[in-house]
């Protein structure tokens, strides 16, 4: 075994792969679970920004408006140290996942808009010409346009999510750099354990968004 | 909270956000002009790299790209930066990736015809590029960077985690010594968002003077938000969307 100080050291690689699995696998989670949240509570703001009401619609435009313009990480440790405080306990992985699907819904809610916003007005004169009620234009005739068109965008927002799972580490969630991290704190090899989960990313991210670009000539128009 | 923590905490944690903040977006224009212009280039070999070099730092997370600067380059290389400048580095070099593809998809946007134009009158690629193409792209990428700067505040949070001063470690610092969180975490969201607010109007401006400059005038803002509102929607339903989430 080496000392830190070696350039590259193969079986520090191999040392850590067993970590980096699970790592991959909270990672994973974490991405899955941010995902659901961000896309139903992004729908919720979307449908929100079109209420009939202005009461609605300023106070959800505020409070989207705040979460999207302000740190994922500050967010985080507010909903980490806060909730205590008011008596709601969440583990750091729940807080985490919690805090990712929130940050993003804001997002999320942008895209189904300009999906909404890209449905013909024609297809609302004919619900309303069919006499269909105000939830059955909604899920019959509304969002099933929008949300094909947004499909692609949405998928945007997950590769976006994924590079932002490791600011859980800093509540300590296992994610991939809290793995590592803790890798080298063991072993004081950061070179290899913190390159590693770096390719990964990269290695994740890239197929995926050529997958999303071919996805995207398919279902726009 | 008291006066004390407040001004030897959070004041000068503000003026390094701001700081570093203003240092990465620098080093971010010209990284994107950079790369952006040379992914148009007629060399294929130029645009590889260009585009190698915008997947691999738009593919990373920033926060490992960070601690990897931070922790590895300094053993790889036998030099460390000053951890201010280390983050201005990581920052300045994802983001700037992400500029690169707003420059990329402005210069593209240009009517064909005005390239064409400058070929017939001979100019030099590059008198093209600095005398008709960036005249006329750089309007159009205004509304698009005003979206990352803000991306890029929010990223600048990251640098709390390696114990630089800014207004997010300065949270973490208060919360510690008056064991009461929801205050200052509270007052620091407060803070970014207002900084963002600033920030967006600056770039108003900013848009403004430049698409006068070219006798276009910028597109009013729309919805209930017009006076609030930090961004443009920029999202089209078919739009691959440059930026996004960065932190």
């Amino acid at each position: 075994m080496n000392n830190g100080t070696d350039k590259w050291d193969w079986g520090a690689v191999s040392d850590f792969m067993p970590h980096f699995w699970d790592g991959v696998l909270v990672t994973l989670q974490v991405l899955a679970l941010g995902s659901l949240i961000s896309f139903g509570v992004g729908l919720l703001w979307a449908l929100a920004f079109r209420a009939p009401t202005r009461f609605i619609r300023w106070p959800v435009g505020i409070i989207t408006e705040f979460i999207r313009n302000t740190p994922l990480l500050v967010q985080l440790f507010f909903l980490f140290f806060v909730l205590p405080e008011w008596d709601i306990q969440f583990s750091a992985e729940t807080t985490g996942i919690l805090a990712i699907g929130l940050h993003y819904s804001t997002y999320t809610a942008q895209v189904y808009r300009a999906g909404i916003d890209a449905v013909p007005v024609g297809q609302w004169e004919a619900a309303k010409a069919l006499s269909l009620s105000y939830p059955r234009t909604w899920t019959a005739v509304i969002l099933p346009q929008a949300i094909r068109r947004v499909i692609p965008a949405l998928g945007n927002y997950v590769i976006a999510m994924l590079k932002d799972t490791p600011l859980l580490a800093s509540i300590g969630v296992l994610e991939l750099l809290q793995r590592s991290r803790l890798e080298a704190a063991q072993t004081f090899q950061y070179t290899e354990a913190l390159t590693v989960v770096g390719v990964a990313f990269i290695l994740i991210a890239y197929p995926s968004s050529l997958l999303l670009r071919a996805l995207e000539r398919r279902l726009v128009r | 909270m008291t006066a004390g923590l407040w001004e030897h905490w959070v004041l000068p944690g503000i003026w390094i956000t701001i700081q570093l903040t203003l240092y990465s977006a620098a080093l971010a224009t010209v990284v994107a002009f950079g790369i952006g212009i040379a992914r148009t280039h007629h060399l294929r070999v130029v645009r590889f790299f260009a585009g190698f070099y915008t997947e691999v730092f738009r593919g990373t997370s920033s926060l490992v790209l960070m601690f990897w600067i931070f922790f590895v380059l300094p053993q790889l290389a036998g030099w460390a930066l000053v951890p201010m400048w280390a983050a201005v580095l990581a920052l300045g070099l994802s983001y700037g990736a992400y500029g690169a593809e707003i420059v990329r998809g402005a210069l593209n946007a240009v009517a064909p015809a005005q390239r064409e134009a400058g070929v017939a009158l001979s100019f030099t690629p590059w008198q093209r590029m600095r005398l008709i193409l960036l005249p006329q792209a750089v309007p159009e990428m205004i509304p698009p960077f005003s979206n990352l700067l803000i991306e890029l505040l929010k990223g600048t949070a990251l640098v709390s985690l390696l114990g630089i001063g800014d207004v997010s470690f300065a949270a973490y610092l208060v919360r510690l010594a008056t064991t009461e969180s929801a205050e200052i975490y509270s007052i620091t969201l407060v803070i970014y968002f207002v900084i963002a607010f600033l920030l967006t109007r600056g770039m108003r401006v900013l848009e403004r003077k430049a698409k006068a400059g070219i006798g276009q005038k910028p597109e009013p803002g729309v919805g209930i938000l017009r006076r609030l509102n930090l961004r443009k929607t920029t999202e089209k339903p078919s739009n691959v969307i440059v930026g996004g989430g960065g932190s």
